[in-house]
């Protein structure tokens, strides 16, 4: 070959090596959220966490690290088998590497299984239970935003302090309620409250009136809610009803988020005590994100649970961008584990060895219809929590992956 | 009392069993073929599906007994085989075994009790009793009520193959599956088979011949039971879970709207009504409530206009048995 | 104040009421049931799909049409009422020479039509719907607390469920009706119009689901499901109480709801599986249901 051919091959051969190196380069993830799109919890997940996830995405600008992201979602309609099935069918067929939100502990528990199987990635937003950073801890999953022991230490301890000393439960007969009451109740007699009494109801119930009546009949200053969805609902309308507030008697809400607030109205709901770990009044960033949000989901306000896809999606991805891989799940969650996290929702926070991600909580009150001034101001703050009180301490949680 | 179908459909004279033949090796092809094409999971569940059709259609088809209590057999043979195999840590043919069990001795219970009533009583107490299993299921520990039985192993068959093998489980649930299948054909084609389809046709003349109708009756349903219990039983290891789903009413109507749709007495009915059914909630699923819209329309087509079912139909049109 | 099995009586008391006002409930729907069994020999599966409606009704009146509830009591019935009259004209009555599962079979495919459409434009959580400015508050019994729109539920389906047995029973035309179910063919013959009177019964039947419907708007949660687990109690009910009756089903109804009441009481966790529980005693001892006139 002559010179000028030689340097010519050369540089086609540079080019092309310049070439595929650069489609190389760009990490494709692909990330499912999973939310109950038409039933209980559409409105407190639902399509919000979708355009949650979506906004995180756009702000974190994927090109310029390279990456290319993309969004899906799909409706686990609160079923487990359904939850596992599109699962097992994400990861397999899909090539989606990480699965978001998922409200509903028993769907969450399913994914949890499915993702460590498949050494993929699960960042829970939406559901409850504490046993995802307890006994069922994986290496593949991240809790991010609340659980239970959260929910009952915040609630059930403030309410303790502030005079409510006499508790008396009104709890869903299922796994997810028995829980919430059990660690509550804990949490009531260990500060130095009485539980008088607790009565099981079917899930899904419609008439809480003979629960209410027991309720009254004990003359517990503070009836717990352990329960979620359209059964707390039903409890306080039902209990405005029977006039239990009237009579004295404050309602807890156990689980409890601002679309439970907006649906039964502040009529109804005025001086109710329930905790959250993110509103959207409270800062300036919180206010802009909500508008953003409110462009896709216009009249609705965002709980803690799209804000917190939002602030795992955006984590995610950065440890994604620092590995230039996202096909190693067990990878990816150490890395995020090990990068202290930082986003506008929740500012500065960190992620423990059993995948709680940690910050602070707060303590509000459901404010009363005088004093709401805007469509949205529903809360006043009571008590914050700071992040290292709010969750179960790290050696309680018989979680395998802890040592000891 | 008039029975449930109407009789031109359903098979008569054994030598038109030519159909039967063709049909049954189309039908083997298409599932030997099929985990190549499709997603095997989405498969293995349309053949659960199918044996749990095959099953109800023992019933309805043959004996003229709708049940809608169906759900019942299914998901506790499921619940009792996943804590087989995750709590006792039984290999798989054991836990099968148990499950499948558990769903014969419910069936001799709730058959005893259902077939007391004709017709439409008999659909609504197994309706209630199913319902009733449902709270037990909700609130007993051992289910895991909300949560339900997650995580279970697939161990190996015989200890020797490995059921995790994702090619290995598909041939175990087509195995089973086609057995199950062959053995509902061998049933309606005996003599225990005659005297059923003597009692659909017509219960007094069965009697004053002579037969126990009442013991036929519920022999057949035990049956039915039993292998719907299998299904449920297979289909809790494909997926490693049983939930409430399995043991809810809407999963009753599923398995009904099935037979329906495939074609109630028919052979092969069940089978594609099954695969259709399945196919469409798994596809159609982004479209959310509509999926619910769309069987409850398909319900009303069939029973005012298709009551044959498609793969009724066919057979009329081609003038065969299937 | 004394204690009968460690329940304070006051307690107890209150539950027996609050039995009362769920076993309205029963009543009038399983009264329905009754009713179109009666006439139509069919098992109207879209009948708690119907309540719902009626519920609806009530809710979009009130939203759309600014129409409150005592309209609403009169309004949403006939309306619900009409449609169940269409089902009849334009599908039902296709089967009426059929066996009867079919029709089980097709308002089984009914119910499910209409709770998907409701779901996919009213979504699954609850409406609101408030109790009327009449009937808000309760006066207190010294035993419990009951609310005033509770004990009107009382009396309004104590009310109709008489009305209906009066007019079934007593009446020339019940006594028409009651002729028509036994020898359709020897009724027509003198002259009535028996296709006419099947329609209207199965309108009247699906009108009292929706009135239960309506009642039931201001205390329970207005959603798309609120009908289906219902349905099924219902069944159970008439089961246990016989088709052969409309007294049976009325008296079982409230029995029932009373029993229901005392077992959330005394062992709430099986509240919810109670009413099955007695129906496969009754099933056992009597098959034909407590005033059932046979098999």
């Amino acid at each position: 070959m002559t010179l000028t051919g030689r340097l010519v091959f050369a540089v086609a051969a540079l080019t092309c090596a310049v070439a595929s190196a650069q489609a190389q380069d760009d990490v494709v993830v692909k990330i499912g959220v999973l939310s109950d799109m038409s039933s209980l919890y559409s409105d407190i997940g639902g399509a919000g966490s979708v355009a949650a996830a979506k906004l995180a995405v756009e702000d974190f600008s994927p090109a310029a690290h390279g990456m290319k992201v993309e969004v899906i979602s799909a409706d686990h309609q609160n079923k487990p088998d359904v939850g596992a099935s599109i699962a097992r069918q994400w990861y397999d067929v899909d090539h989606v590497d990480v699965i978001v939100d998922v409200p509903t502990s028993s769907v969450g528990l399913a994914v949890n299984v499915v993702t460590r199987e498949k050494n993929k990635v699960f960042l829970v937003s939406g559901a409850a239970s504490s046993d995802l950073t307890g006994p069922k801890c994986s290496p593949n999953t991240i809790h991010w935003t609340y659980d239970t022991w959260m929910l009952a230490n915040g609630t059930g301890k403030a309410l303790v302090k502030t005079g409510g000393d006499t508790w008396f439960f009104i709890t869903a007969d299922y796994a997810f309620g028995q829980a919430l009451e059990r660690d509550t109740s804990a949490v009531v007699v260990a500060n130095g409250g009485k539980v008088l009494g607790s009565v099981r109801h079917p899930l899904n119930n419609s008439d809480f009136s003979s629960f209410l009546l027991q309720a009254q009949t004990s003359k517990a200053k503070i009836i717990g809610l352990a329960n979620a969805g359209g059964d707390t609902v039903n409890a306080i309308k039902q209990g405005s009803e029977f006039g239990i507030t009237a009579g004295g008697q404050h309602f807890a809400g156990l689980l409890v988020f601002v679309n439970d607030v907006q649906a039964l109205g502040l009529k109804t709901a005025q001086g109710l005590v329930l905790t959250e770990t993110w509103y959207w009044d409270m800062t300036e960033a919180n206010r802009a994100f909500t508008k953003r949000w409110q462009v896709a989901r216009p009249g609705k306000f965002p709980s803690m649970v799209p804000a917190g896809v939002y602030s795992s999606v955006i984590h995610y991805l950065k440890a994604v961008a620092a590995l230039k891989s996202g096909s190693d799940g067990r990878a990816v969650v150490a890395k995020m584990k090990e990068m202290p996290t930082e986003d506008p929702l929740f500012g500065n926070g960190s992620i423990r060895a059993d995948g709680r991600k940690i910050h602070d909580a707060f303590l509000f009150e459901v404010k009363k219809p005088e004093e709401s001034k805007y469509p949205g101001d529903d809360y006043k703050l009571r008590a914050t929590i700071p992040a290292a009180e709010a969750f179960r301490p790290l050696k309680d949680g018989n979680c395998p992956l802890v040592g000891g | 009392m008039e029975r449930v179908l109407d009789p031109s459909v359903l098979p008569r004279r054994r030598d038109e069993g030519w159909s039967l033949g063709v049909a049954f090796a189309v039908m083997v092809a298409f599932f030997v073929v099929g985990p190549f094409v499709l997603y095997p999971v989405f498969l293995m569940k349309a053949l659960c599906f199918a044996l749990f059709a095959c099953a109800f259609n023992l019933l309805i088809g043959y004996v003229g007994l709708i049940s809608f209590g169906h759900a019942l057999f299914f998901g506790w043979a499921s619940y009792l085989t996943a804590y087989s195999a995750k709590t006792w840590g039984l290999p798989p043919e054991v836990a099968i075994g148990i499950g499948t069990a558990t769903a014969a001795m419910l069936g001799v219970v709730v058959g005893g009790l259902a077939i007391r009533r004709q017709g439409i009583y008999f659909a609504m107490i197994t309706l209630a009793l199913s319902q009733m299993m449902y709270f037990f299921a909700l609130q007993a520990k051992f289910t895991g009520g909300e949560d339900g039985i997650q995580g279970i192993p697939r161990g190996r068959l015989f200890g020797v193959f490995n059921l995790s093998n994702e090619m290995t489980m598909y041939v175990f649930v087509l195995v089973v599956v086609l057995a199950g299948f062959l053995l509902i054909y061998r049933i309606i084609n005996s003599p225990f088979g005659e005297v059923l389809k003597a009692i659909r046709e017509n219960e007094q003349r069965a009697v004053s011949l002579g037969y126990n109708t009442e013991r036929y009756k519920l022999v057949a349903f035990v049956l039915s039971a039993t292998l719907a219990g299998l299904a449920g039983s297979l289909n809790c290891l494909v997926f490693q879970l049983a939930s409430l789903t399995d043991v809810h009413w809407t999963m009753s109507g599923d398995v009904v709207l099935m037979t329906l749709l495939g074609g109630l007495g028919t052979v092969f009915g069940p089978v594609v009504g099954a695969f259709l059914v399945i196919g469409m909630q798994n596809y159609l699923a982004p479209f959310g409530q509509w999926v619910l819209v769309i069987q409850g329309a398909i319900f009303v087509a069939c029973v005012l206009l298709f009551r044959r079912g498609i793969v009724g139909e066919i057979a009329r049109l081609l003038r065969v048995q299937l | 104040m004394f204690e009968i099995f460690g329940i304070p009586s006051q307690a107890l008391f209150g539950q027996l009421l609050l039995g009362l006002i769920n076993g309205s409930f029963y009543a009038l729907l399983s009264l329905g049931l009754a009713v179109i069994f009666g006439m139509l020999n069919i098992i109207n599966f879209a009948h708690g799909a119907q309540y719902m409606m009626g519920a609806f009704a009530a809710y979009l009146l009130l939203q759309h049409l600014g129409i409150g509830y005592w309209e609403a009591l009169v309004v949403a019935p006939i309306v619900i009422g009409a449609t169940g009259v269409l089902i009849e004209r334009l599908l039902l009555q296709h089967l009426r020479k059929l066996d009867p599962l079919y029709g089980l079979l097709l308002t089984f495919g009914l119910a499910l039509v209409i709770e998907g459409l409701f779901r996919n434009y009213y979504g699954s959580s609850g409406l609101p719907y408030q109790v009327p400015e009449a009937l808000q508050g309760g006066r207190n019994l010294g035993f419990m607390f009951l609310p005033n729109y509770r004990a009107w539920v009382i009396v309004l389906s104590l009310a109709v469920c008489f009305a209906t047995w009066f007019a079934i029973e007593r009446t020339r035309l019940g006594s028409y009706l009651r002729a028509a179910t036994e020898n359709p063919v020897l009724v027509r013959a003198f002259g009535i119009n028996v296709p006419r009177m099947v329609t209207l019964t199965y309108g009247f039947g699906v009108g009292l689901a929706a009135l239960a419907g309506v009642m039931a708007a201001p205390i329970y949660n207005v959603s798309p499901q609120m009908g289906s687990d219902l349905i099924i109690v219902v069944f159970a009910v008439v089961v246990i109480g016989g088709m052969g009756s409309i007294m049976g089903a009325i008296l079982t109804g409230f029995a029932l709801g009373v029993i229901e009441g005392l077992t959330k009481v005394f062992y709430p966790e099986a509240s919810n599986t109670v009413i099955f529980v007695i129906m496969a005693i009754v099933l056992l001892i009597r098959p034909a249901g407590l005033f059932g006139r046979g098999a």
